[in-house]
């Protein structure tokens, strides 16, 4: 370990209030990041100081308050456009999370355009939030739903990706980050081969944002989401980000006050986006939190939470690998901090539950990827996953209670 | 939290290692098969059950956690030899024993008490169910049963 990184992982904990409350007896070892992660204290008072201080609905009082909560709410936009580096604020979009996100394109982008015969191509490795809105708009439409293969090392077969870009093609969404193997997909690349056949793409950014520096315009997709309780922000909030010309010319994913210019009974005209998008009252505080939580991260910095994970990683998968019957599933030489594993003679529920009598929190099941637990043969897995709070000392409390497993059911 | 010891007995941990009445029953009358979406259990249960409606034979097949397992290991040899309606009584009394915290295992439940540690962890009270809602499915004459 990094004596270095894990100093800065010490003094950041501090910052996380849960982190110091003892879990049936124990040092708390939150191991899933990936499923959500924990709270800091700013992104918690933001939440309490708008409701304590300057709570009202946005866009239509003219009053104080309401004027104060809109240009909170509306601030966020400008934080996010730095945090993923978007060209221009009214390419924002704030959604519930990423599911959302991506129900929103599939519905008011991609199925407009799907016919007989056309296809949606996604890979192997997706959540099924990536999945099954994709499946929703195909059988609506007579379009088929072509998948990329995954490498048994857990990373996707871009010769595969590449012959699965056809003519018929007309939409590509794969994750940035697989949140079950933690692969990270070469996604620039994957991007520009579509680009190259003028099809439009979604990058699936769930668990690429809380982890490594993104750039949108260097990655050069179309629409690019993630969730707010991934990056340290509440949960009920997230982000679409979509080219300007591509969200202007899509119509409303569902109606309501908010979204439009005019309404008469005979005829609705639309607002502009991002207003498009946001019907109905918004999670208000839940924004402005999310916004804390992206301006935490920043003052960490990206490019330092990545490395500090990358070192928890290789710490982590060195430990794990040295223990009799436990074997890594996703070895790709790209991941971020996931780490799926399974355990000879102990089903990961069973692990879950004694390592939560030490105080240790790993996911356990399918994460949400059956498919991909068919593709490697497993009804589910174990996953300890990292953020920026995570240290040696939750590896090693890790490892030890893997030791009682093995122990138990030897 | 009780201790992890009440959950993990050694009964269950013998049962989870070397289940008893493992193996597909051929031929027989009834089956069904469990799943548990939640941690991906898929749980095969067939039997056969005589004209006068008596459980002559049950084995299970599948894959899942040592309580599901151990489930039905203990609960295919509690129904041996049972009507329908005993079997179905001791399915209530097995139900309560692993979600009523106030109440004393019942006598009748014999080594199916060892469960009992399961009440503690509502997420894996259903591990402990699934293998009756299969058994329950087959004298049924559903063919598929989920815990969700």
């Amino acid at each position: 370990m990094s004596v270095m990184a894990n100093n800065v992982a010490h003094r950041i904990r501090d910052d996380f209030p849960i982190l110091g409350k003892p879990m049936n007896g124990h040092r708390l070892a939150f191991l899933d990041s990936a499923a959500s992660a924990q709270k800091p204290q700013v992104v918690i008072d933001a939440e309490r100081e708008c409701y304590e201080s300057y709570y009202a609905n946005i866009h239509r009082g003219v009053y104080s308050l309401s004027q104060q909560s809109t240009q909170a709410y509306e601030a966020v936009r400008g934080v996010v456009k730095r945090f993923i580096n978007a060209p221009d604020e009214r390419e924002i979009v704030f959604v519930r999370g990423a599911t959302e996100a991506i129900n929103l394109v599939a519905q008011s982008f991609v199925r407009p355009k799907l016919g007989p015969g056309d296809e949606v191509l996604i890979t192997g490795m997706e959540h099924h939030a990536n999945i099954v809105p994709w499946q929703m708009v195909t059988e609506a439409t007579g379009a088929k739903l072509v998948v990329v293969p995954v490498n048994d090392d857990g990373t996707l077969d871009v010769a595969a990706y590449r012959e699965r870009l056809n003519e018929r093609t007309r939409f590509v969404s794969f994750v940035h980050v697989s949140n079950t193997l933690g692969t990270v997909n070469p996604a620039e690349e994957m991007i520009a081969l579509a680009k190259a056949k003028s099809i439009p793409v979604l990058l699936d950014g769930a668990q690429s944002a809380p982890h490594m520096p993104v750039d949108i315009q260097a990655l050069g997709a179309d629409f690019y989401c993630f969730s707010g309780h991934k990056t340290y922000g509440p949960s009920g909030v997230g982000v679409l980000w979509g080219r300007l010309e591509l969200l202007e010319a899509m119509p409303p994913y569902q109606g309501g006050g908010d979204m439009i210019r005019t309404v008469s009974f005979e005829k609705t005209e639309y607002a502009e986006p991002p207003q498009r998008f946001e019907a109905g009252t918004p999670n208000i505080a839940g924004v402005i939190g999310m916004g804390a939580g992206l301006e935490y991260l920043e003052g960490v910095g990206m490019a330092a939470v990545a490395a500090h994970e990358q070192t928890l990683l290789s710490y982590a998968t060195e430990q794990l690998k040295a223990l009799p019957g436990l074997k890594i599933i996703g070895t790709a030489p790209q991941k971020t901090g996931v780490i799926s594993f399974v355990m000879e003679d102990a089903h990961p529920h069973d692990i879950g539950t004694i390592l939560d009598m030490d105080g240790v929190a790993v996911r356990t099941g399918h994460h949400c990827t059956q498919p991909l637990m068919a593709r490697f043969g497993v009804p589910a897995t174990a996953r300890a996953s990292f953020g920026v709070y995570t240290v040696g000392d939750d590896i090693d409390a890790l490892v030890s209670g893997l030791k009682r497993v093995r122990k138990m059911f030897a | 939290m009780s201790n992890l010891r009440d959950l993990y007995q050694e009964v269950i941990l013998d049962h989870n290692k070397n289940p008893r009445n493992y193996g597909v029953l051929e031929p027989h009358t009834h089956a069904a098969d469990g799943h548990n979406p939640l941690c991906g259990d898929q749980l095969h249960v067939q039997l056969n059950l005589s004209q006068a409606g008596t459980i002559e034979a049950i084995q299970f097949t599948g894959d899942g956690c040592a309580i599901s397992k151990a489930s039905a290991s203990i609960m295919t040899d509690s129904l041996q030899g049972l009507t329908i309606a005993e079997a179905q009584e001791l399915m209530a009394q097995f139900q309560t024993l692993v979600t009523d915290m106030s109440k004393e295992p019942d006598p009748k439940l014999g080594k199916l008490a060892v469960l009992a540690g399961v009440r503690e962890y509502p997420m894996r009270v259903k591990c402990a169910t699934l293998p009756w809602h299969t058994f329950h499915a087959a004298i049924q004459g559903d063919v598929e049963v989920s815990t969700e």
